[in-house]
C-alpha cells in the first residue's frame, strides 16, 4: 500500500462516535477474529490444494467488513466482489458451508458451482460474489431499482475495491442511481491497491469518495480499520438511503496485509511497505485498544482465540468430509426452464 | 537455437519488436510495476520505461479502445488483455471499431494493433473465468484471430502480428505459458493464415489448436499404441482459416474429429466440420466428430469441472469411434 495514500479524509464521515456496549465491541473483535482465522485456514488449505482456482482474503479488511455488516439490517441486500468470504461470515452463514464453498463441495454455500469468488446465500442475501470486477454494479443498482419499484425498505449494499471505481460500469451506475434515487450504498473498499497497482497511479482522483461528486451524489471516506468508526459512517448512509431513498457513496481504508490473491507474493512491495503493513494490522490494533478500554481481558481474549480456533478447524473438517457435487448433476443448472433440444452431451458423446 | 517456455518467447518477442520499431508499444492491466498477471511483461517497464510500458487503469473497453485510437495514428500498440473473459467489456470496441474502421471510411486508415490475451479452462476458476471465446472474433470479418500452441509458433506469430497492418488478436492459453520447445535464432515471421500438420498419419485427422493442439498430440500417441495412425492439423490461424490444408489432410485419411476447448454447438469445431464435408466430401468415410466442452456454465467443483472438459481421454474415445464407423 505504500505510505503515499492519504490517511486523512478531506471530508469525514459525519459522525460522533458512538459508544457500543462493551458486549458489542467484544462481539466485533470475535466477529473480525473470525475472519482472520477463516482466511489463514484458507490460504493453508490453498497450499494443500484443497482449494483452487482464484482466492482472495479479506486480510486487513476484517474491521472494514465487520463495520459494514453490523451497519445492514438482515432484510437488506448485498453485493460484492470476489473477496468476499468475509462478508459472508458476517452475513450470518456458517462457517461451514463457506469452507466448504472453497473446497467445492456440495455443502458450499454455492453447491461447489461458484469457488471462493462466487458465494450466494438467499437467506442472508448475500446477493453474490462477482468474480468480474465492476460486474456487481449494475446489478446491485438493478436490486435497488426493484426495491424501490416494488416500495419497499429494504436497502442494497454494493462492495467494490478501489481500482474498480475505473470501470465503466462504475461510473454508469453511480448515474443512475443518483438520477432514479435508488436506496442503494456503494462502498469503495481502498486497500491501496489493484493487484499491484496503486491508487494514485490508476485514478485521476485518488480520493475515491469524491467522485460521488460528478453524480451530486452524498459520500464519504472512514478508517476502514476501525469496526465502529466504519459501522456508524455505513448507518448513516444506510439508513439515508432507507429513509429518503438516496444513493451514497462510502470509502474506507484499509491495508492489504497480503498479496492480491493467496498466490501472489507482492514483490513490488519494499521492505518498509511490508514493515509498515505490520504495524498497521487492524486486529492487532482492536485487541490492545479493547485491552487498554478494560473491555477485553487476557482471559477472554484467550477464551476467543480458543473458541474462534474450534469453529474453524470444525468448518474444515466439516467441507473436508463433505461430497463433491455428484457429476450427474452436471447439466442441473444450465435452464431454470427445461427446454428441449438442451444439450447434455458430455465431450466424448457424439451429437448423434 | 535456444530452448524456452512459451512464456519467454513471447516475451523475448516483444522486446525484439520494441527496440526494433519506436512505434511498437505495450500496455494493459498490470504489465508494468506488476509485471503482468503472468509475467509475460516481466522487466519492460525496466527497460523500456513507463511511456512504452503503459500500465492501464482497470478499464477493458476504455484502454482497448484508446489503443485502437492510437493505432488510427500510426502507432503499434500490443494491448494484454489479462484472460480473454474481460475482453467481453472490450467486445464493443474490438468489434464494432477496430474491426471496422479500415472498411467504413472505404480504406482511408487501417488499424495495426495487437490484442494479447490467454484463454484456459480447466484451472477452476469458475464460470466467468474459464471461458474461450476467441470464437466472438474469430466470426467478424476485418479482424484477425492468431492462436499459436508452441514457443516457436508463438513467437514467429507475434512478430507477424506486430507487424501487419490489421487488428489482430493473440489468443494465448494460461496452461501453455511453462511449456517448452526450441525456439530458432532469427526467426522470421510467420505467415498469418497457414496451419500446419504437426504430426503425419494416415488413419484418421484431428484438427485442433492453442492448448488442444496438445492434448490432440497426447490422444495420438495413445492411439499409436492400439496402432490407429493420427494426422494433427493445428490451425494456427482462426481468421484466416486455412481450408486447404484441413481439407488436404481429411483427403487422406478419409475422416476427422475435431477438438475444442469451447462449446460445441456454432462453435470453431463446426465450422472446420462444415469446410471438411464442402471440401472432402467425396473422401469421407465417416461423419465428422467434435470433441468439446459440455454446454454448461462451467462450474468450479473439481470433479464436475474434469466431467465437462474435453480431454486426452475424450479425445481417444472419439477417435476410436470414428475410425471404428469408417468400417476399414
Ligand atoms: C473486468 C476485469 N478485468 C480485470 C480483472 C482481473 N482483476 C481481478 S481483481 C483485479 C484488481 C481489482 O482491484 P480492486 O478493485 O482494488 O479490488 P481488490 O482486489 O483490491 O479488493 C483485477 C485487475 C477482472 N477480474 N475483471
Ligand atoms: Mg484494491
Amino acid at each position: 500500500m505504500g505510505d503515499t495514500r492519504t490517511r486523512t479524509p478531506a471530508r469525514r464521515a459525519r459522525t460522533r462516535k458512538a459508544r457500543p456496549e462493551p458486549e458489542t465491541l467484544v462481539a466485533y473483535y470475535r466477529q473480525m477474529l473470525l475472519i482472520r482465522r477463516f482466511e489463514e485456514r484458507a490460504a493453508r488449505a490453498y497450499t494443500e490444494a484443497k482449494i483452487g482456482g482464484y482466492c482472495h482474503l479479506n486480510l486487513g479488511e476484517e474491521a472494514t467488513v465487520t463495520g459494514l455488516m453490523a451497519a445492514l439490517e438482515p432484510r437488506d441486500y448485498l453485493f460484492t466482489n470476489y473477496r468476499e468470504h468475509g462478508y459472508a461470515l458476517a452475513r450470518g452463514i456458517d462457517a461451514r458451508r463457506v469452507m466448504a464453498e472453497l473446497y467445492g463441495r456440495s455443502t458450499g454455500v454455492s453447491k461447489g458451482w461458484g469457488g471462493s469468488m462466487h458465494m450466494f446465500d438467499l437467506e442472508a442475501r448475500l446477493l453474490g460474489g462477482y468474480g468480474i470486477v465492476g460486474g456487481q454494479l449494475p446489478l446491485a443498482t438493478g436490486a435497488a431499482l426493484a426495491v424501490s419499484y416494488k416500495g419497499g425498505d429494504e436497502v442494497v449494499m454494493c462492495q467494490m475495491g478501489d481500482g474498480t471505481t475505473n470501470i465503466g460500469a462504475f461510473h454508469e451506475s453511480l448515474n443512475m442511481a443518483a438520477l432514479w434515487d435508488l436506496p442503494i450504498v456503494f462502498v469503495v473498499v481502498n486497500n491501496g491497491l489493484g493487484m499491484g497497482t496503486t491508487v494514485e497511479a490508476s485514478s485521476a482522483e485518488p480520493e475515491l469518495y469524491r467522485r460521488a461528486s460528478a453524480y451530486r451524489m452524498e459520500s464519504a471516506r472512514v478508517d476502514g480499520t476501525d469496526a465502529v468508526a466504519v459501522r456508524e459512517a455505513a448507518r448513516e448512509a444506510v439508513e439515508r438511503a432507507r429513509s429518503e431513498s438516496k444513493p451514497f457513496l462510502l470509502e474506507t481504508t484499509s491495508p492489504r496485509l497480503r498479496g492480491h490473491s493467496v498466490v501472489d507474493p507482492a514483490r513490488y512491495r519494499t521492505a518498509e511497505d511490508k514493515e509498515a503493513l505490520k504495524a498497521a494490522d487492524p486486529l492487532a490494533h482492536f485487541a490492545l485498544e479493547l485491552e487498554e478500554a478494560g473491555v477485553l481481558d487476557a482471559e477472554t481474549r484467550e477464551k476467543l482465540d480458543a473458541e474462534v480456533k474450534a469453529e474453524v478447524d470444525d468448518a474444515a473438517a466439516f467441507a473436508d468430509d463433505s461430497p463433491y457435487p455428484d457429476v450427474s448433476t452436471l447439466f442441473d443448472y444450465t435452464y431454470a426452464t427445461p427446454v428441449r433440444g438442451e444439450s447434455r452431451r458430455l465431450p466424448a458423446d457424439p451429437v448423434f | 537455437m535456444a530452448t524456452m517456455t512459451y512464456r519467454q518467447a513471447l516475451r523475448d518477442t516483444l522486446r525484439d519488436e520494441m527496440l526494433r520499431d519506436e512505434n511498437v508499444f505495450v500496455m494493459g492491466e498490470e504489465i508494468g510495476v506488476f509485471e503482468g498477471s503472468y509475467k509475460i511483461t516481466e522487466g519492460l517497464l525496466t527497460e523500456f520505461g513507463p511511456r512504452r510500458v503503459r500500465d492501464t487503469p482497470i478499464a477493458e473497453e476504455g484502454f482497448v479502445g484508446a489503443a485502437i485510437g492510437a493505432a488510427m495514428l500510426g502507432l503499434r500498440p500490443v494491448v494484454e488483455i489479462m484472460t480473454i473473459n474481460f475482453s467481453l467489456l472490450a467486445l464493443d470496441q474490438i468489434v464494432n471499431h477496430a474491426a471496422k474502421i479500415y472498411g467504413m471510411f472505404g480504406g482511408q486508415c487501417n488499424v495495426p494493433m495487437v490484442i494479447r490475451t490467454p484463454g484456459g479452462g480447466g484451472q477452476q476458476l469458475g464460470a466467468t473465468h474459464s471461458q474461450n471465446v476467441e470464437l466472438f472474433y474469430s466470426f467478424i470479418p476485418g479482424l484477425k484471430v492468431l492462436a499459436p500452441s508452441t514457443p516457436a509458433e508463438a513467437s514467429a506469430m507475434l512478430r507477424a502480428a506486430i507487424r501487419d497492418d490489421d487488428p489482430v488478436l493473440f489468443l494465448e492459453n494460461l496452461a501453455l505459458y511453462n511449456t517448452r520447445g526450441e525456439v530458432p535464432d532469427d526467426l522470421e515471421p510467420a505467415e498469418i493464415g497457414r496451419a500446419a500438420v504437426t504430426r503425419p498419419g494416415t488413419d484418421v485427422t484431428i484438427v485442433a489448436y492453442s492448448r488442444m493442439a496438445h492434448v490432440a498430440a497426447e490422444a495420438a500417441e495413445k492411439l499409436a499404441t492400439d496402432g490407429i495412425s493420427a494426422e494433427i492439423v493445428d490451425l494456427r490461424s482462426l481468421r484466416p482459416l486455412d481450408r486447404e490444408t484441413v481439407v488436404e489432410s481429411v483427403r487422406r485419411t478419409g475422416c476427422a474429429v475435431v477438438a475444442e476447448d469451447d462449446w460445441l454447438t456454432y462453435g470453431i469445431g463446426a465450422e472446420i466440420a462444415a469446410t471438411i464435408q464442402e471440401g472432402a466430401f467425396d473422401w469421407l468415410d465417416a461423419p465428422v466428430r467434435r470433441v468439446a466442452m459440455a454446454e454448461v456454465p462451467l462450474p468450479y467443483s473439481k470433479p464436475l469441472e474434469l466431467a465437462a472438459l474435453p480431454s486426452a481421454e475424450s479425445l481417444v474415445t472419439a477417435v476410436r469411434d470414428t475410425v471404428r464407423a469408417t468400417g476399414r
